[in-house]
């Protein structure tokens, strides 16, 4: 039986870990960066004019709070539990990356850095950190995987029009983690100047905990507008797993609630018994990576192997260190789900509520498919809608042979 | 006394810098690789790094990323690098210099640290540069490479300050190595200023030995750093001659291993000519 803390929610230690998980593994050259990062994102944490500026810019310039949606006509076709959206796709860029970025280059500005760089895997991340960029008028350079930027053409066209710089990685598989080999490679030559804006729960401490934090508001949030709405808390909730940024700002919240079942959904490929898979914590084991302690896809010898997914926000071989955590205690469960099971339920979505999701949240629809039939009508499940789908609309059409 | 603290030794008492030669373990392939790595002392490489390719190395540039992936092409594996390291002290017979493995850390804990340790030292390693592996994480290494009798060599750079470098000066052993510009490695070149000045300013807290590297490319460059260094580290320049020996289907283009070899000579006259006073 694994020993149960206290609080799940007291992590990471000083040393930035949540048990083996997690830690600083990078260059020498960044560390001292790291520290003063660190630093100066405590400060601003319990700063009431910091968090006043980003409550301000989340609520006039995000539109924050998202709203928790009832989907009837979803829910009478499940035929079982009480579906609720947490619309983050709502958000000003078109998913939940806004919360974490205006925390971020917040933070920038405030440390006197005077350029930002970011990785991007679908787009979303960087079309969020070249908005806030342009919003306090801050050099962006973003690195993005010459394979995404192929098959998220609208996302790189928006980025471009904000006035950031994309640059295609040519190396390796061209995707989300060379994006990121390439951003760390800039940032150790620049981090003097440069603040390094990392768009998902990974990478070294502080990010994260920092990153968590930014994000949690999605599922503080969701509490009060379920207790509003119910009365009650919910019984369980679902998100996709990429990094896992939008599934840790939902968890985080309740994760000391016995009462809530909480669910990850990884991305599955083209089956997780092909290989071709992007389901670190499913197919994966502990292993270092970007600065932290995760659990990674991997072959024998430790070297890192390629992600497949259809959706590019969630083709990444690791995974946040705090998921990690959760699934060695048990606290959430991670499941997957195939990428003709996130089509088809992007395609029922749409025709249902007349909502378009992210390739990335449908994996969490797809999810909810299966789940929501098996629990009683009574169970509140919320399903976090972290992104919309409009980037995704010309893979989708050219998969479903629709001309565009 | 370790190997590398014997090598430091003795060019302390020669009254000069030594080459520290960085190749990729296997690069272009394990038999052409080998054969370098046998032929670095005698081109005069004082120490050697053998570099453990890694699909992702963060803090390299493409020099290093290129030879990294022409030996993981290749099939080369962290045994196939200890059986190298196995076979140049039995062939060779050299017991005089020292053998580091510089790589990232994902390969050292997949193995096992402790299990790690006792192989490499098994196959006559010496030294472990692991760039990813700062003071604040070293504690999981450290103990089972001294028990080895393994020197875990760490890396300072100039962001690294007078407040933090006894930090990292701790656990450093065998010799410190400054990383003495901001940036991946292969790129730009630290100016001689800026490079004396880091020198003894890590010599003031440190009776280690100072190794510098990252961006040395020509042995005018090599001549100029083993003025203030006690060894100068080349390494992208020196894989950049397995490139161009390779056609555009990655085979040898005439005699790969003496060009490589002839590069690092130059080097190591570059080094051998300056005198310390």
């Amino acid at each position: 039986m694994p020993n149960t803390p206290n609080s799940f929610r007291t992590g990471a230690d000083e040393r930035g870990h949540f048990g083996i998980f997690g830690g600083r593994y990078v260059a020498e050259t960044l560390m001292p960066l790291i520290l003063d990062l660190e630093k100066a994102y405590n400060e601003a944490k319990v700063d009431p004019e910091f968090q006043g500026e980003l409550k301000s810019l989340a609520t006039h310039y995000a539109g924050r709070p998202s709203p928790l949606y009832y989907a009837k006509r979803f829910t009478t076709h499940l035929g079982g539990a009480k579906v609720y959206l947490k619309r983050e796709e709502l958000n000003h860029t078109g998913s939940h990356k806004i919360n974490n970025v205006l925390g971020q280059v917040l933070l920038a500005k405030r440390m006197g850095k005077t350029r930002v760089i970011a990785e991007t895997g679908a787009g979303q991340h960087g079309v969020a950190t070249a908005t806030a960029c342009a919003l306090f008028d801050i050099p962006c350079v973003v690195f993005m995987g010459a394979l995404d930027v192929d098959r998220q053409a609208p996302n790189v066209a928006r980025m471009n029009m904000l006035g950031a710089e994309v640059r295609p990685v040519r190396a390796g598989a061209a995707t989300l983690k060379d994006a990121m080999n390439e951003a760390l490679r800039d940032w150790v030559a620049t981090c003097e100047t440069t603040f390094y804006c990392i768009g998902t729960v990974a990478g070294p401490h502080p990010y994260p905990t920092m990153v968590r934090d930014f994000q949690c508001v999605i599922g503080e949030e969701t509490r009060e507008q379920m207790m509003e709405a119910e009365g009650r808390l919910p019984d369980t909730l679902v998100a996709c797993i990429g990094g896992g940024s939008n599934a840790m700002g939902l968890f985080h919240p309740f994760l000391d609630d016995p009462g809530v079942r909480i669910i990850g959904v990884e991305a599955a490929g083209h089956g997780i018994e092909t290989g071709q898979h992007a389901a670190s914590l499913t197919g994966g084991r502990p292993g270092v990576l970007h600065g932290n302690l995760t659990y990674l896809l991997q072959d024998k010898e430790g070297q890192i192997t390629e992600a497949h997914s259809i959706s590019a926000g969630l083709d990444y071989p690791g995974i946040g260190p705090e998921h990690s955590w959760l699934k060695e205690n048990g606290r959430v469960e991670y499941v997957s789900a195939t990428d003709d099971e996130a089509v088809e339920a992007f395609q029922l979505l749409c025709k249902l509520e007349g909502i378009i999701p992210a390739l990335e949240s449908a994996h969490a629809v797809a999810h909810v498919m299966k789940l929501a039939p098996t629990l009683p009508k009574d169970n509140l499940l919320v399903m976090n809608l972290s992104g919309r789908g409009d980037k995704d609309v010309p893979q989708i059409a050219a998969r479903l042979g629709m001309k565009v | 006394m370790s190997r590398i603290e014997r090598r430091f030794a003795k060019l302390a008492a020669d009254k000069r810098a030594g080459l520290v030669a960085y190749i990729s373990a296997g690069d272009p392939d394990a038999a052409l690789g080998y054969q370098i790595l046998k032929g670095l002392p005698g081109v005069g490489a004082d120490l050697i790094e053998l570099g453990m390719p890694f699909t992702d190395p963060m803090a390299d540039g493409p020099s290093v990323q290129l030879a990294g992936q022409r030996a993981l092409k290749a099939g080369i594996t962290v045994d196939a690098t200890f059986d190298m390291v196995k076979r140049f002290r039995k062939e060779t017979g050299d017991d005089d210099t020292p053998i580091l493995l510089m790589g990232y850390y994902n390969l050292v804990y997949q193995r096992g640290p402790e299990k790690f340790c006792k192989e490499a030292a098994a196959a006559g390693v010496d030294g472990f540069i692991l760039v990813d592996l700062p003071p604040e994480e070293v504690e999981a290494l450290k103990p089972y490479a001294a028990a080895a009798g393994i020197d875990t060599v760490l890396l300072t750079a100039p962001t690294t300050d007078d407040k933090r470098l006894p930090a990292v000066l701790k656990h450093s052993a065998g010799f410190v190595y400054f990383v003495s510009v901001l940036g991946i490695t292969g790129t730009k070149a630290a100016t001689e200023d800026s490079v004396r000045m880091h020198v003894e300013r890590i010599k003031r807290h440190t009776s280690l030995p100072v190794g510098v590297g990252f961006g040395i490319k020509t042995p005018e460059q090599a001549a100029i750093v083993a003025r203030h260094a006690d060894a100068v580290v080349v390494g992208s320049a020196i894989v950049d001659r397995v490139k161009v020996a390779l056609d555009d289907e990655g085979r040898p283009k005439g005699d790969l291993v003496a060009g490589v070899l002839a590069f690092v000579k130059s080097l190591a006259e570059g080094v051998r000519n300056v005198r310390k006073v």
